[in-house]
């Protein structure tokens, strides 16, 4: 239950502890104000009064309130939206409160009508700031992150698929042995497609992966296809997100070697290299044999996936060199952080 | 025994059309009469096999099979054709379109022999159909000719595109330069010069000359009846071509683009 809930829309307060949010907070508020003071004002002198005077009465009640709101975001996170900017409001405008009538306290000043205005506006700034950062949370939400990379995944590509089984029954009677064998790797491959793309993977699971997809091209393209792989340096316990190499290798294959009436080759290389990931896969490139759209689509596809999971951290870089299509991928080396679980665990 | 052709780049798919031809030898008895892996080799292989039917998958290397269709298309007694692809979503549509037979893989037994049934009543798709399912194609992807054909007694001559210096329109056919040779292809100017668009430029009413094979401009000497004008100098050939004045503006500034 708890894991459908981290997946769902956030239906929670912002963590005020992010400096994201603080910063959108300050700056929001000051700019409220001072849309609030220029409307007033009756000339630039007297809005420079006014904004001093704003500045003496807004800032003091605006960092205290974000710096409650900060020691208190454990558990105001922990209500749902609504009831949590109930407590935000309340929050606020007690803070607010507090201060005017301690300001009034000490100077010994009579208050008026300010008081009810200063809690209408403080109010209003918050309710203000809160529907923001909502709509804000939800832009990037975990939630719609989730539907893009469930339609980023959808795009296995038929031509593989319907020539794949095309290769198996073709070897049902003569080999049924080997036929077997392909189903299985074809098997492990859809289960791979079809997983949940929001988790991370073993690297070694993921290289494993790499071999039953080779297995099943291998038996449609025969001597067509040669694969090199260099994955000494590979470091197995690394983790990274599902389906980013698999796909580099079908781009290598179906722009690469399966367009030339030659055989090719096809290098894989994975390294890590200090606390970077390097994935280098490479094949032969002839531009009269290039499908530009289709690739150009699959790398762009990989590269939002890494996107979502890495940030600016991960890098993909596709380029030409001479007759060879070389694309590398670079991301955070992460060692997987448990014992890993067994094979049916998932 | 109905002689068949099967072309097809990947092994295993070739051995099973065979196998499934073996099923259905009762129904329907064929005999195999050649292979072929990749398009070209489809285009030289088939005329000589005395195929009557061509089972031709359409995602070959080296030349789709819609345009080996069309090369095939130029024997005077070439095979029917079944289109055989495992996903070419524009392939089927133009397919559809023009009632041009075609099996989806994994072939069924079943299929393949009513398609081989109506391929035997029905004979040769015409040119013409051919043609607009190409055209269809190019449309939808992009994907055009790579090669010229000719048919030459009974085989099939290519002339890759990219070969092509300049194209010459005469009286009833085209004349096709190559650095090499000449050909007559019989084809319309106005049709190449709408496939080929891209590649080639139109010097003149009846001439259009590959952009990459234009090298520079010599002013010819003017006649006594007529203005002086250009003529463009082709890489790899002797031979000047005259530029019309109604084209000159558009073909300079066409070159002068690096």
């Amino acid at each position: 239950m708890a894991s459908i809930n981290q997946n769902a829309l956030s239906n929670a307060l912002p963590d005020f502890r992010n400096l994201g949010v603080i910063a959108r907070v300050l700056v929001g508020v000051n700019l409220l104000a001072f849309g609030a003071v220029l409307a007033a004002a009756a000339g630039w002198d007297d809005l420079l009064d006014r904004l001093m005077r704003a500045a003496a009465f807004i800032e003091p009640i605006l960092l205290a309130s974000v710096l409650v709101l900060v020691v208190l975001s454990p558990l105001l996170t922990r209500l749902r939206f609504g009831a949590g900017a109930g407590v935000v409001l309340v929050l606020v405008t007690g803070i607010t409160a507090l201060a005017m009538l301690g300001v009034a306290r000490v100077y010994g000043v009579p208050l008026g009508d300010e008081l009810p205005q200063a809690l209408l506006l403080a109010a209003i700034a918050t309710a203000v700031l809160l529907g923001y950062l909502r709509l804000l949370t939800k832009a990037y939400s975990p939630a719609l992150a989730e539907a893009r990379l469930q339609v980023l995944q959808a795009r296995i590509r038929p031509h593989f698929l319907f020539n794949s089984l095309n290769a198996v029954l073709s070897l049902i009677r003569r080999d049924p042995v080997r036929a077997e064998r392909a189903l299985e790797d074809l098997a492990d491959l859809f289960r791979m497609l079809m997983s949940d793309a929001r988790q991370f993977v073993h690297l070694a699971d993921e290289i494993a992966l790499l071999e039953r997809y080779a297995s099943i091209e291998q038996l449609r393209l025969g001597e067509r296809l040669r694969i090199v792989w260099e994955l000494d340096a590979a470091p197995s316990d690394a983790i990274l997100p599902p389906l980013v190499l698999q796909p580099l290798l079908e781009n290598a294959v179906y722009h690469g070697v399966e367009p030339s009436t030659e055989p090719g080759e096809v290098v894989v290389r994975i390294a890590q290299r200090g606390s970077r990931l390097h994935v280098h896969i490479e094949n032969p490139y002839a531009e009269r044999h290039a499908h530009h759209a289709g690739n150009r689509m699959a790398i762009d596809n990989i590269r939002e996936r890494l996107m979502l999971f890495f940030d600016a951290e991960a890098r993909l870089a596709a380029r030409i060199e001479g007759n060879r299509y070389i694309a590398e991928v670079e991301m955070p080396y992460r060692p997987a952080p448990k014992p890993r679980r067994g094979a049916q665990g998932g | 025994m109905l002689r068949v052709f099967i072309a097809d780049d990947e092994a295993p798919a070739r051995g099973r059309l065979r196998e499934l031809l073996e099923d259905i030898q009762a129904e329907i008895p064929t005999q195999v009469v050649g292979e072929a892996r990749n398009g070209i080799e489809t285009v030289e292989r088939v005329p000589a096999s005395g195929a009557e039917i061509l089972l031709l998958d359409i995602e070959m290397p080296g030349m789709h099979g819609l345009e080996v269709a069309r090369h095939l298309g130029r024997l005077p007694e070439g095979p029917a054709v079944i289109f055989v692809t495992a996903h070419d979503r524009h392939a089927v549509e133009a397919f559809e379109l023009n009632a041009l037979d075609y099996l989806l893989k994994p072939v069924r037994a079943a299929r393949l022999e009513a398609a081989l049934k109506r391929a035997e009543a029905t004979g040769p798709p015409s040119g013409q159909t051919l043609e607009s399912a190409a055209d269809q194609l190019r449309e939808a992807d992009g994907r055009g000719r790579t090669h010229f054909s000719l048919a030459e007694r009974n085989r099939i001559v290519l002339v890759p595109v990219s070969e092509v210096v300049y194209l010459k329109a005469e009286q009833k056919y085209v004349t096709l330069r190559t650095r090499e040779r000449e050909h007559l292809i019989d084809e319309s100017l106005i049709s190449l010069e709408r496939e080929f668009g891209e590649r080639f430029v139109r010097i003149h009413r009846n001439c259009i000359v590959a952009r990459d094979a234009v090298r520079a401009f010599e002013r010819a000497p003017a006649a006594e009846d007529e203005e002086a004008h250009w003529l463009v100098v082709l890489d790899g050939i002797e031979e000047r071509l005259p530029v019309s004045r109604r084209q000159w503006a558009a073909v300079r500034a066409i070159i002068a683009q690096p």
